[in-house]
């Protein structure tokens, strides 16, 4: 085990090259909606239970189901209305499970980025061969069933090893070239996209998700009572809109449909893309469309200036 | 030590579910359908009258809302008892001043250690639907199927027996189940369990004795959830179960009918500060257009007499 995590180096936020993002926005804003499959009955882990009680655990399952049989539809419907394409992190055996849902997303022209296999299958105790071949399968079935190379990946439910970000990226470049692994969702270390240094050398960053607005840990972990969800979006937004000026900054939204379209949480939600659509300089876009426009206009000036400045 | 290749096999990684409980189906993609008189919003107000016993054994987990310092527990043993001594006549009050008819899931133990409030209870114009032996005594998956079954009937008769209705409803005690409940639950003649929470609507499941419906009953704005498990206010409470009420009949008159479920439990909202706020709620649902308030088991028929498929 590392004492500290060598992926990126320390890189005050102050006095960066500007980020310039398409039209002069000043924020890039996402959404990520997790579409995810947890398995009733998935084997055991030794590093982290599934469920927290005797399979099967008909409480979890179940609010979860209700994102697929109820929720993606109103949280498609919403997102549809405020111009938004979703940028999906996917289990990918949804791709077998629910096909419709793909289909659905398909038609909406999202992105798709591997969220692994299932949500209950983690990346604890996996070899470097075990965890390559996940991330491989991840990848191979977003681009069957949807044609797509897969750009992101958010390891299932944030499990990690200390190769995951290198075995991504060797994989999805393999195939695929520059269009896929070339973007992770998997740190939370700043507001701007950051590259990431990896073993293989290869091009690769950071696209800011973010774990302080993922609806189910402002829900499910922190407890938040929904209207405040839309206090926290709001005053997110307003400070990177305003620092925004300076430099480009990007606010991901990650929902889950299970949480943010259940009927007491969704109108929060909805005033919030309301809210953040309706301010003039704000680039709609997805997490492959901010990665890319990064890697081609700033990632070499951003390495650069990290070299310059390594140590502080 | 890297984990066994098997982990990385997926052996019901296929279309539908990993499970045969019951079939792939999105709401939206469904037949709309009607509640009667047109309306379009079916509500139910589920009440849960629950025996927590003091000498908990918590197989094979402790219950949410049970016993939790060293025996005995007073603390808590007393103040879920207050719902069922104090509570409930508050609610009960509410819900006549709204004319509510009411369901009540009822632990069957606590059904023979209250006759008086049963006689009450018998009175609302409303529905019995059983609610396990006892909140110790939970469904889950690796228990014994023959002491399970004794479980499942125990139950039914007493409170078949106590309550003078059939019983038609079924609620696991913490919504836990075993891989056999609904297996069992056939067996004894249940017609609707409400342990799934994956749905706005009822929804057959299937079991080696045939048919079953699952009528879910929401845990996200159940009272318990949102003030004793996530400590939400009151006034939180009460502006999410609104919320949730708001979205939901709009849903249904554009799409089809929709199922608003509303679980409670006379422990902790029939405390003296809360009770108004269940008023408030209450209120708010009854006198709005579009709505049908019905004990489970009706809202169970006029939905099986339109999808055509019998219960």
């Amino acid at each position: 085990m590392k004492e500290t995590l060598d992926a990126y180096q320390y890189w005050p936020y102050e006095g960066r090259p500007k980020i310039d993002w398409p039209g002069g926005a000043r924020v890039a804003f996402w959404v990520a909606p997790n579409i995810e499959y947890y398995e009733i009955d998935p084997p055991a882990n030794p590093h982290r239970k599934a469920w927290p009680h005797p399979h099967p655990s008909v409480p979890g399952y179940g609010i979860r189901d209700y994102g697929n049989r109820v929720g993606h539809q109103r949280q498609m419907a919403l997102l549809d209305k405020y111009g938004v394409r979703g940028s999906v992190s996917l289990s990918v055996a949804l791709c077998e499970h629910h096909p419709d849902i793909i289909a659905m997303c398909r038609e909406r022209n999202w992105e798709f980025f591997s969220h692994g296999i299932y949500n209950t299958r983690y990346t604890y105790g996996l070899s470097e061969a075990q965890e390559r071949e996940m991330i491989r399968d991840g990848i191979e079935s977003i681009h069957r069933h949807t044609g797509q190379a897969c750009a992101g990946y958010l390891a299932p439910a944030l499990s990690h090893s200390e190769h995951t970000l290198d075995l991504f990226a060797e994989v999805g470049q393999e195939l695929f070239g520059e269009d896929a692994g070339i973007y992770t969702c998997d740190l939370f270390h700043d507001d701007q996209p950051t590259p990431i240094r990896l073993r293989s050398g290869l091009r690769f960053l950071s696209v800011p998700y973010s774990l302080e607005m993922n609806d189910t840990i402002v829900f499910a972990v922190n407890k938040v009572e929904p209207r405040h969800y839309l206090t926290m979006l709001k005053r997110h937004f307003d400070r990177l809109y305003a620092e925004g000026a300076e430099s480009g900054t990007v606010m991901c939204i990650p929902t889950h449909s299970y949480q943010v379209s259940c009927p007491h949480r969704i109108k929060a939600f909805e005033e919030a893309l309301e809210y953040i659509t309706g301010h003039g300089d704000v680039w709609i876009a997805t997490g492959r469309e901010i990665a890319r426009h990064y890697l081609d206009n700033h990632f070499d000036t951003a390495s650069q200036d990290i070299a310059a400045r390594a140590g502080g | 030590m890297a984990l066994d290749d098997s982990y990385l096999r997926y052996p019901k990684r296929r279309h539908g579910y990993d499970h045969d409980r019951y079939g792939w189906s999105m709401l939206a993609d469904r037949p709309a359908i009607r509640w009667p008189d047109g309306k379009s919003l079916a509500v139910w107000i589920n009440l849960s009258l629950q025996f927590y016993p003091l000498n908990q054994r918590g197989i094979p987990f402790k219950v949410p809302n049970g016993m939790t310092m060293p025996y005995p527990d007073l603390r808590h043993y007393s103040l879920r008892d207050y719902g069922n001594r104090v509570g409930i006549y508050r609610v009960l009050k509410a819900l006549e001043r709204y004319s509510v008819r009411p369901t009540f899931a009822v632990n069957a133990q606590l059904a023979q250690q209250t006759l008086y409030l049963m006689a009450r209870l018998r009175d609302q114009d409303g529905e019995f639907l059983c609610h396990g032996w006892n909140m110790d005594h939970l469904h889950y998956g690796g228990q014994d199927r023959a002491e399970e079954a004794d479980i499942v009937q125990r139950s039914l008769e007493t409170l078949r027996e106590l309550s003078g209705q059939p019983i038609r409803g079924w609620l696991s005690p913490a919504r836990s189940q075993s891989w056999n409940t609904l297996d069992l639950l056939a067996e004894n003649g249940f017609a609707y369990c409400c342990d799934w929470v994956n749905d706005d609507l009822p929804y057959p499941l299937s079991t080696e004795r045939g048919r079953l419906t699952a009528m879910p009953l929401s845990s996200e704005i159940e009272d318990q959830f949102v003030m004793s498990q996530n400590l939400h206010s009151e006034d939180s409470w009460v502006a999410q179960v609104k919320d949730a009420f708001d979205y939901l009949l709009e849903e249904s008159a554009n799409q089809g009918g929709r199922l608003f479920a509303l679980s409670l439990h006379p422990w902790l909202v029939g405390q003296p500060h809360r009770i108004a706020c269940l008023e408030e709620v209450l209120e708010y649902v009854s006198g709005r257009d579009g709505v049908w308030q019905a004990p489970a088991g009706e809202i169970l028929d006029a939905f099986l007499a339109q999808t055509g498929e019998s219960g």
